[in-house]
């Protein structure tokens, strides 16, 4: 049944986000630290596990790829619901900083790619 | 008119699955019919998102009270539910290849960001310590701003400006990636690795690489969603102090 696989997603999304927010306290901000990181590793891995023990059928993983494939209307509802005015209303400086920071970490793509890749022993 | 308004009014995440339907139709015949595939209709539908955020305020068209609903499916527990799902057609042996650059990647990106973004503060007028980092910090992402901000004790302006400096590099993110991909070779699961952890905007990066190419999704979010806790953690201490050291 598909609701089985979207169980699955569900208690790998709570767990990570346990995971995030547990690992926030233990270092004193209250805020979800990677919540969403721990969550796809957990589904990444006892997929794999599920699949080896023959318990992850088609039918199951049916459910977690509609929600995978509903991200793309999710960030077009989102984009929406931004505060797009109080971006550009927010002063000249909000816009530089904004903007001049992100291009500068996008020119560093093809610098840090470089790292470990094609490599024939791949570090871990 | 009355019953309609209040039908909708009762169901507005379900009338938000079907306003978020019409967007994407009307984006995906437009690119097809109108611009030949050149520009991806996924792009055309976030960007017609952003133009329709213009008609509300601080929640975007959520605001106008037919839309309520786009709060709820654009809101964070749908989109990271969504983002981890992604997680399912990612490639376990990629991710441990790129791991290690994924990790640089999310220390340098901290480390530009606050560089940039404290001088950048600093030369329009910002000059002391606390308002310098806070709005580095926005620019980071807009969490870490007003974490950094509240716990450095800014100004509710100075915060309001590192809200307004998050939400600038996220749609400027998602502008701006499909376009620059080619020429930073963002079209790989490991250059999207890295790209996450330098960028760091969950949102701007799920949404960029959207646009670019909707396998990358889960790579670049699995480094992305790591910067916030990161920056929450080093913009209020160590760049803080740092900037204290310097004498500001």
């Amino acid at each position: 049944m598909k609701i089985y696989g979207v169980a699955l997603l569900a208690v790998c999304f709570l767990t990570g986000k346990f995971l995030g927010n547990l690992l926030g306290k233990l270092i004193g901000i209250d805020s979800d630290i990677g919540g969403v990181g721990f969550a796809m590793i957990l589904l990444i891995g006892s997929s794999i596990y599920l699949r080896k023990k023959g318990w992850l059928i088609p039918e199951t993983e049916k459910g977690i790829f509609f929600w995978s494939s509903m991200y793309i209307p999710i960030i077009v509802a989102m984009a929406a619901t931004l505060n797009v005015k109080a971006a550009l209303s927010g002063g000249f400086v909000a816009v530089v900083a904004g903007i001049v920071t992100s291009f500068a970490c996008m020119l560093l793509v093809p610098v840090l790619s470089k790292i470990g890749k094609n490599d024939k022993h791949p570090k871990i | 008119m009355d019953i309609i308004e209040k039908v909708i009014a009762k169901n507005g995440l379900i009338f938000a699955f079907l306003f978020v339907g019409f967007v994407m139709l009307f984006s995906f015949i437009i690119s097809r019919k109108l611009l030949r595939n050149k520009i991806p209709g996924v792009a055309i539908a976030i960007l017609a998102g952003l133009s329709l955020a213009f008609l509300g305020d601080q929640k975007g068209i959520a605001n106008i009270p037919l839309f309520a609903g786009m709060a709820i499916l654009g809101g964070s527990m749908f989109r990271d539910f969504a983002v981890v799902a992604t997680a399912m057609s990612a490639d376990i042996s990629k991710i441990k290849q790129a791991g290690l650059a994924g990790i640089i990647a999310l220390c340098a990106g901290v480390t530009v960001t606050f560089a940039l973004g404290a001088t950048i503060a600093y030369f329009m007028g910002y000059t002391d310590a606390v308002s310098m980092t806070t709005i580095a910090a926005g620019a980071g992402t807009y969490i870490v701003g007003p974490v950094t901000g509240t716990a450095l004790g800014a100004s509710s302006d100075v915060i309001a400006i590192s809200v307004a400096t998050g939400v600038m590099k996220t749609i400027f993110t998602t502008i701006m990636t499909p376009i620059i991909a080619k020429r930073i070779k963002l079209d790989n699961p490991h250059a999207a690795v890295v790209f996450g952890g330098l960028i760091g905007t969950t949102s701007g990066v799920v949404a960029g690489l959207a646009a670019t190419d909707e396998k990358l999704v889960p790579y670049g979010a699995l480094t992305a969603t790591f910067y916030t806790g990161l920056g929450c953690l080093l913009f209020p201490s160590v760049f803080y102090l740092l900037l204290t050291l310097l004498g500001f």
